[in-house]
């Protein structure tokens, strides 16, 4: 086991005793007990939405539990801010880094905490010595003079950590700090975390992937609709008991497929090159041909691209060059509406962006995609009595869970969003269907809910590419799988030459220095 | 259809809900709250000045039908700052926008060959000279907006301007003479034919006429056009989240560049009415400050058409009734404007009367942060 776990007797370094939080109509939290010892890794699963975030909030001193005490080391706190529980020792590592992109690693770290000579003028200096020690201290190597937006994920959560620890942090709480970054990145931030801890460090790490909880904790709690539901031993509990105790059912993990049966190139990319908004070539020569009743899968860290490609396909954006054909129509220039009305359903990666109209209605929301056909509408008038019917079935059908299709969509919470989403692109028949990051943020009934849909829409006929950043998600559904590394298609494999490792690597560090034949 | 009806009625009352209310009408009593501290800094007394205030804004028929008279161009103009609000768009241009238009309608007024026309004929020509040059100057942001990206307000404040010293130019020059009425001693244009003038029903001052109706049909057409027609969806789509609109596949370019030009025709359609019912001619000045005083109303009114139209009628007749407060308590009629801009200072920052009186913040309100902001900073 790694880290070294103090005895059961030794007082807990911060305990969370009978915390309740509860927002108006909602309780985040119930009477949870939580207790992190020294010097070990305490693992916090749950859902997304079983009140985990809150919790940590709670202890980091950015809500006031509405019941409840914290005690650090012995001692009952009250934390009017964050500031007081950074005084206290504890240190946050948010999922969504909060660090400004054009300031140097230095000027980050000393943000907020700025070190001052006597005529307060800011003494980087001071703040660069820091980090230099901190990093041979802890194995956190950074540069204190690189530029935060020009440096990879896996290092900007380094200079998280950094910040944490420069502020004399002895208890870090890490929200999902896994989600961003490569398989091989997570094993390197593995390695940090147990060196932190063989420090002395005391860690509470959030998270909903079961792979992860296994590998890295030495005590588990597992949250689930706001309440703490049990405890589990790392060395003796599997994926499965963690899943059902997530889930609070039996969870199936495999996604039921019968093989795939592919008919004629429904979707072909010839040399495509798309550039972003600033003008930066984001895709390169991409070949790319899908057929009917497949499911091709395209793996890889995000921002590799992915975003421009599937925005490309579906007509949002124009490629610089190249050609994308759909079945016999030549698409490469054509508008959203055009791509739409041939048969290409969409389910965006940005949910809230572009998926829904958060202040519009579930029945607004479902006909987003035909509210200019017969029978939505009739001589430029809305048809309200066929957009009810058709609402009133999709949230039948794709199980949402709603007190009726008048309510908002905002007001929907994140898995039943995208189901919403999910029915309008898949509710009707299909030449091409194109999903990207379909389950991000989603708990495990939706996501299987999902899973069982796109598999369903392959056997209709329809071609289906998947993008999506979560590598389990494109082994389990991909008859084929693709990667994507730095705006280029570096590998493709049939699903059965396609291994963890292997696509792991080319998600990694692309063809350059990989020794995987493609 | 069966059920239609009952969908419209269920529509109807969720535009009217009690929360969308609330707000706005407490910000008219902070407003007058607040406005009675000043009134007591100065040394008079508010329930007086009030009380005269009333009664000068519905203290009698001719008041009311003064009243009513005086909000008549308010209610067009505010449903043009709504309805671009609802795209998602600020349109500060009302104001040259029922310049332009009333200017149009003024010239086209004066045509000899409308005298001959029958009055619905001449009337209806007056005010489609009205939409037109409104739709054509609320074309331009939208256009430019649509092609280029250039911010509205900036544009729509720089036409304002045009619009304001053109059409003085046009009505005060002599050399060559352009709109100007040579008879008069003032500058102003020639009066408009009788056969273009609308009806009045009381001759209070200023006068009720038939615009008063016509401008509250317009009220019902704009709701129409947005809660009942697949383009009113693809506004409202635009205005609410214009990346989500152009996934579905919706023009959102050229649904700016509509909802601006309509915008535009709105404003002018109300400028058109007022030299048709009110005055019969133009004036360089007569029109300052209704296209402006229209933003405040359409926020007031939470950008929804129906909520326009008392909203309108409110801000009309304070202006209408200010004229009794003065006399008879003394006050200057500037207080009602510093009422007035209290009332938009309290709906536009509605968190402090949402804080005082304790009111939560409805997910689905149309005008919700998220609109106005995007109006405000977007690119």
């Amino acid at each position: 086991m790694p880290g070294v776990s103090a005895g059961p007797d030794a007082a807990p370094v911060l305990e969370a005793r009978q915390i309740t939080k509860t927002f108006p109509g909602v309780i985040a939290n119930e009477d949870i007990d939580f207790a992190l010892h020294q010097g070990e890794i305490h693992c916090l699963l749950g859902e997304n939405g079983a009140g985990k975030s809150t919790l940590m909030n709670v202890l980091y001193g950015l809500y006031a539990p509405t019941g409840g005490e914290i005690v650090v080391r012995g001692e009952t706190v009250r934390f009017a801010s964050s500031a007081d529980a950074i005084a206290r020792g504890i240190g946050m590592v948010h999922q969504h880094f909060q660090l400004i992109p054009t300031f140097t690693v230095a000027e980050n770290v000393a943000l907020g905490d700025e070190v001052t000579t006597r005529w307060r003028n800011l003494d980087l200096a001071a703040t660069r010595d820091r980090i230099v020690e901190i990093g041979e201290r802890y194995g956190l190597a950074v540069n204190p003079d690189a530029i935060v937006g020009e440096l990879s994920v896996g290092v900007q959560q380094r200079i998280e950590l950094i910040k944490a620890l420069e502020r004399d942090a002895e208890i870090l709480i890490l929200d999902e700090p896994t989600a961003v970054l490569t398989p091989g990145e997570v094993d390197d931030f593995f390695d940090v975390v147990r060196t932190l801890v063989d420090k002395g460090k005391s860690i509470v790490f959030i998270t909903h992937k079961l792979r992860e909880v296994l590998a890295v904790a030495d005590r588990i709690t597992v949250l689930r609709g706001g309440r703490a539901v049990g405890s589990a031993d790392p060395s003796t509990a599997t994926e499965q008991d963690l899943a059902n105790l997530m889930v609070g059912r039996d969870v199936v993990f495999t996604v039921e497929k019968p093989p795939a049966n592919p008919g004629a190139v429904r979707l072909e990319l010839r040399d495509v090159n798309v550039t972003d908004e600033r003008g930066v070539e984001t895709c390169r020569s991409i070949d790319l041909r899908v057929r009917a009743g497949e499911i091709f899968g395209i793996a890889g860290v995000e921002g590799n691209g992915q975003r421009e490609l599937v925005e490309a396909v579906t007509g949002m954006r124009t490629p610089a060059s190249g050609s994308i054909r759909l079945g016999d129509d030549d698409i490469t220039h054509a508008s959203p509406r055009q791509v739409a009305d041939l048969g290409v359903g969409h389910v965006p990666e940005d949910r809230n962006r572009h998926g829904v109209v958060g202040p519009f209605s579930i029945a607004d929301n479902m006909v987003l995609n035909r509210y200019h056909h017969a029978p939505f509408s009739q001589r430029f008038l809305r048809r309200d009595a066929p957009i009810r019917e058709l609402a009133t079935e999709l949230v039948e059908q794709y199980d949402v869970r709603t007190p009726g299709i008048d309510v908002a969509v905002a007001t929907l919470s994140g898995g039943n969003q995208q189901k919403v989403i999910v029915a309008r692109e898949m509710s009707r028949p299909l030449q091409l269907l194109v999903v990207a990051q379909p389950t991000r943020g989603l708990d495990v009934g939706s996501i299987e809910f999902i899973h069982r849909r796109i598999v369903q829409m392959r056997d209709e006929g329809a071609a289906v590419l998947l993008v999506s950043a979560e590598l389990d998600e494109i082994l389990s559904l991909s008859d084929r799988i693709g990667v994507l590394y730095r705006g280029e298609l570096v590998g493709e494999f049939d699903r059965e030459s396609a291994t963890r490792e292997r696509v792991g690597l080319l998600m990694a560090r692309g063809r350059g220095d990989s020794e995987v034949p493609t | 259809m069966t059920g239609g009806r009952e969908r419209w009625a269920a529509e109807l009352r969720h535009s009217i809900q009690i929360q969308s209310i609330l707000v706005p009408l407490l910000a008219i009593v902070c407003a007058f709250a607040v406005g009675a501290v000043a009134i007591v800094a100065i040394g008079d007394n508010p329930i007086e000045a009030y009380w005269a205030l009333l009664r000068g804004m519905f203290g009698s028929g001719d008041r009311i039908a003064a009243s009513l008279g005086r909000s008549t161009p308010f209610i067009g103009a505010s449903l043009a700052v709504a309805f671009a609000f609802r795209a998602g768009l600020f349109n500060i241009g009302a104001e040259g926008q029922l310049l332009v238009g009333a200017t149009a309608a003024a010239w086209v007024g004066t045509w000899a060959s409308v005298r001959d026309l029958p009055g619905i004929v001449a009337i209806v020509l007056l005010l489609a000279a009205g939409a037109t040059a409104g739709f054509a100057y609320g074309a331009v942001p939208g256009l430019l907006k649509a092609k280029t990206g250039a911010h509205e307000v900036i544009v729509t404040i720089m036409l304002n301007a045009i619009a304001l010293l053109y059409v003085r130019w046009l009505v005060n020059s002599q050399d060559p003479i352009l709109l100007r009425d040579t008879a008069s001693s003032v500058p102003r244009t020639a009066p408009i034919e009788d056969a273009a003038r609308l009806p009045t029903f009381v001759d209070s001052q200023p006068p009720l006429h038939l615009g008063f109706l016509v401008m509250v049909a317009l009220a019902t057409l704009v709701w129409f056009i947005l809660q009942r027609t697949s383009f009113g969806f693809e506004v409202r789509t635009v205005g609410t989240n214009p990346e989500a609109a152009r996934y579905a596949g919706m023009d959102v370019g050229r649904t700016i560049f509509l909802a601006m030009a309509i915008s535009g025709l709105l404003a002018g359609v109300a400028g058109a009415g007022e030299i048709s019912g009110t005055s019969g001619f133009l004036s360089p000045g007569v029109f300052i400050n209704i296209g402006f005083d229209s933003i405040a109303i359409a926020l007031l009114a939470r950008a929804n058409p129906f909520a326009i139209v008392p909203a309108s009628i409110l801000w009309g007749a304070m202006l209408s009734g200010a004229g009794l407060m003065q006399q008879e308590v003394g006050l200057s009629i500037d207080v009602v404007r510093i009422v007035q801009a209290l009332v938009l200072l309290f709906v536009a920052a509605d968190v402090i009367v949402r804080t005082i009186f304790r009111i939560r913040k409805a997910a689905d309100d149309p005008l919700a942060t998220s609109t106005l902001a995007s109006g405000w900073g977007g690119p």
